[in-house]
């Protein structure tokens, strides 16, 4: 077998097609960011997402046969997980013997899980009275992989209220504008909470000034940054932070069902040693369900930039409780993830590097999008791109995908600012023998993050007393699609209020008797909607066993 | 593209040898044997440090480092995975401690028997110039210890080589803290804005948006002028 010749990472057919990249460069790069192609108006927006953008394509959705959200249409992934059984019978779990009892239980240990877990602190709960379950390591979240950073006006040229319009247009004017208006308001707080109380290191100017960018979707320079390791930095400095403070972390422990009381309250969880498979019961006056978002569950079979353990558990825990959630039907899909090569798949090429003027083009070299349009609006317009008119360049493993001009950002920005400013993207791409100062990248959208999830307040209480959720499994704020650095930013706001009245509640909230019978429940509800199925959930992690292994396991010990 | 038929990669995930396809990462390799990850596998894009590798190749007596999910791998590659560093990890208080290098030794006094034999450096998957960055912190120089170690992902595969027993993972996070706190200069329109909102210099305008018909909000929404 003849083996296909790799020039510094690409194979010659595909050099081919980089050439054309080159040679339109120097037009392209006469034109500045905003009028590099029109902007799309509302209307056209819809056309090219309904057409083109994953939610809308027929068949991947279903509706969901029973529990609060019973008729709402979501992806069958998510429905599968409601319309399953629960792992545990309620008949195994001896609750007369509770392993740990606390005011505060905070199930996920990202950015929303640690903020909670520290503004619990300084509302008065004791590091003895506040405990961290999560399903991997300490910090083992999508929050640590953010790349392009968290967003705050605060530039004179900016207003809350630019921001807010943002996220409106962004979300399709459907977001609970009461979130949206207390992440715009709390957001420059946040970054002095994380300079002075944490020793996060934001990149700035020499006199202090904030260095923000424009990104798709916005009106203003707004994105701070941590070079391009915004959520390992953040996110580092927070488990600092609850480490030093001696807040009680409980690792490898995945909550696999929720405690409540004989009050209809949420009293705590069952956890599970993910190693040892025993079960521990918590008891908690307050609940936070900070479990992140679902892109392990590979949503219409693509690709994801999340990590291995985002496979929404919360979202099934609450949902067994009684609570409700909000548009579930839309998905977000990155508009650029890696293309090629195939051992990156899927990986995020961080919208930092189209602020800094890496532009997508097709494979003849020309524009076809402005990369300041919102998320989705890119995405579906990067599909149409590539299939309906077939202007993609296909990798050796069918993979189709458009180019994101990389070398574009040392040429607008100076040479060098590629690895000041991008150490982790030329590192991921540097691994894989491709140079992107010198070429560019092949991109695709990437399953990125889950837009909906439980309905909450701004106190993030949820519909059931005790239950309280912050983060990527809530929804509202966003609406139906997020902004760039929104997330981080939400981690912080949500987190922060989830453990300032959480603690509050914990003061004077009364437990009574601990039951499960809401799991028995689910259980009857199950088999009166004639649902027949073997499949068991939270799912924890995914499962990437070849076919060819699995059909020949046998499970013996 | 005609090349579908994939070339193959013979690997020993700890000394037994499996048949894997070579466009795979190491990650992908072990889960294609039939493994699944509990441990060793984090983030699965580079930024977490769960799932360091050490690896050697046939004929070849060097031992290598590297992230499972981020490297390929390669033909003949003898692998094991160390996804966990034992280490207390001490407790400080960045509220009670001045910004200097002294600061970290003190909780790191093991920094001062570096031998500087540079396999911390030899070890990183992230290419971190590991002992350059412990002997600023040796010569007092905070800024340079910290932009050496921004991309320290805290694998610990340096402090497991290291014959000095540093931890030096956890010191350059201690170096990141006090830089961030007390030596970078505070920005003037950051705090002039969280001013304003206090003073509730915002509140009417947002209230109206906030109660504003979404056909008036979408107008408003067209109007906005794109900066720059």
């Amino acid at each position: 077998m003849k083996k296909m010749e790799i020039i510094e990472g690409y194979p010659k057919y595909i050099r081919e097609s980089i050439e054309l990249v080159e040679k339109t460069r120097d037009e392209r790069l006469k034109h500045t960011f905003k009028d590099t192609y029109r902007f799309l108006t509302l209307e056209e927006r819809n056309e090219v997402l309904l057409k083109h953008h994953p939610d809308y394509k027929r068949k991947m959705k279903r509706a969901v046969k029973i529990g609060p959200n019973k008729g709402d249409l979501v992806p069958h992934e998510i429905a599968d997980l409601l319309e399953a059984h629960p792992l545990i019978n309620p008949k195994d779990i001896d609750l007369s013997h509770i392993d740990y009892d606390t005011d505060i239980l905070i199930i996920g240990s990202g950015g929303a899980g640690l903020a909670t877990a520290l503004w619990a602190n300084k509302s008065g709960a004791d590091p003895e009275d506040i405990l961290i379950a999560t399903k991997l390591r300490l910090g083992d979240a999508n929050s640590k992989m953010s790349q392009a950073g968290i967003q705050a006006a605060d530039r004179p040229q900016d207003s809350p209220m630019l921001h807010y319009l943002d996220i409106m247009g962004a979300g399709h004017f459907v977001n609970d504008r009461e979130l949206a208006k207390t992440l715009v308001m709390e957001a420059p707080s946040i970054i002095k909470w994380h300079e002075d109380d944490l020793g996060v290191i934001y990149d700035k100017e020499q006199d202090g000034t904030m260095i923000e960018t424009l990104i798709g979707g916005l009106s203003r320079l707004r994105v701070h940054s941590c070079r391009d390791y915004t959520g390992l930095e953040i996110l580092r400095a927070l488990m600092d932070k609850v480490l030093n403070l001696g807040i009680n972390v409980l690792e490898f422990s995945s909550a696999i069902e929720l405690i409540m009381d004989n009050r209809g309250q949420v009293a705590g969880a069952v956890l599970w040693n993910m190693e040892t498979e025993e079960y521990t019961l918590v008891r908690a006056k307050s609940t936070v369900i900070a479990t992140g978002g679902f892109g392990r569950l590979h949503i219409q079979g693509y690709p994801t930039t999340n990590h291995y353990g985002s496979t929404s558990d919360g979202l099934v825990l609450a949902y067994r409780v009684g609570a409700k959630f909000r548009d579930m039907d839309s998905v977000q899909y990155h508009p650029t993830g890696a293309a090629y090569p195939p051992a990156i798949l899927g990986l995020l090429c961080t919208a930092k590097l189209r602020g800094q003027g890496a532009q997508p083009v097709n494979k003849h070299g020309e524009v076809f999008v402005n990369p300041l349009e919102p998320r989705d609006v890119e995405a579906a317009m990067i599909i149409r791109e590539s299939y309906e008119r077939n202007n993609g360049i296909e990798t050796q493993t069918g993979m189709r995908g458009v180019w994101l001009d990389t070398p574009m950002v040392d040429m607008i920005n100076g040479e060098g600012t590629i690895l000041k400013a991008f150490p982790a993207m030329f590192r991921q791409y540097n691994r894989q023998d491709i140079d992107i100062r010198k070429d560019p990248i092949l991109v695709f959208p990437t399953l990125h993050y889950q837009n909906g999830g439980i309905v909450i307040n701004a106190k993030t209480e949820t519909d059931i007393p005790g239950m309280f959720a912050a983060g990527e499994v809530t929804g509202g704020v966003h609406g139906k699609n997020r902004l760039v650095g929104n997330s981080w930013m939400e981690i912080q706001v949500f987190g922060r209020r989830a453990g300032i009245y959480a603690a509050e509640r914990a003061k004077k909230a009364k437990l009574g008797k601990l039951t499960l019978n809401h799991v028995v429940k689910y259980e009857k509800v199950l088999e009166e909607a004639g649902i027949k199925t073997n499949r068991r959930s939270p799912v924890l992690l995914p499962n990437y066993k070849e076919e060819r292994v699995l059909s020949h396991t046998i499970k013996v010990f | 593209m005609s090349e579908k038929k994939k070339t193959m990669a013979t690997i020993y995930i700890m000394g037994k040898a499996y048949k894997v396809p070579s466009t795979l990462t190491i990650m992908e390799s072990i889960e294609y044997a039939g493994y699944r990850f509990i441990r060793g596998c984090g983030c699965r894009g580079g930024f977490c440090g769960a799932c360091t590798t050490f690896y050697r190749i046939k004929s070849d007596y060097k031992l290598y480092v590297d992230l499972a999910c981020q490297k390929r791998v390669e033909d003949e590659m003898y692998i094991v995975q160390l996804p966990f560093i034992p280490a207390e990890k001490p407790k400080w208080d960045l509220d009670k401690m001045k910004p200097t290098t002294d600061e970290v030794i003190r909780v790191f006094p093991e920094i001062t028997r570096c031998l500087s034999c540079n396999v911390c450096t030899e070890a990183c998957p992230q290419d971190i110039e590991v002992m350059r960055a412990i002997q600023a912190i040796r010569r007092g120089d905070l800024e340079d210890a910290v932009n050496l170690t921004f991309d320290c992902v805290a694998c610990g595969a340096c402090s497991i080589r290291c014959p000095a027993e540093i931890t030096h993972y956890q010191a350059f996070q201690l170096a990141r803290g006090l830089y961030g706190k007390y030596r970078t200069i505070p920005s003037k329109h950051l705090l002039k804005r969280i001013e304003e909102i206090k003073e509730g210099k915002f509140d009417d305008e947002i209230t109206r948006l906030v109660n504003t018909s979404t056909e008036k909000l979408e107008e408003e929404y067209k109007k906005r002028e794109v900066e720059k």
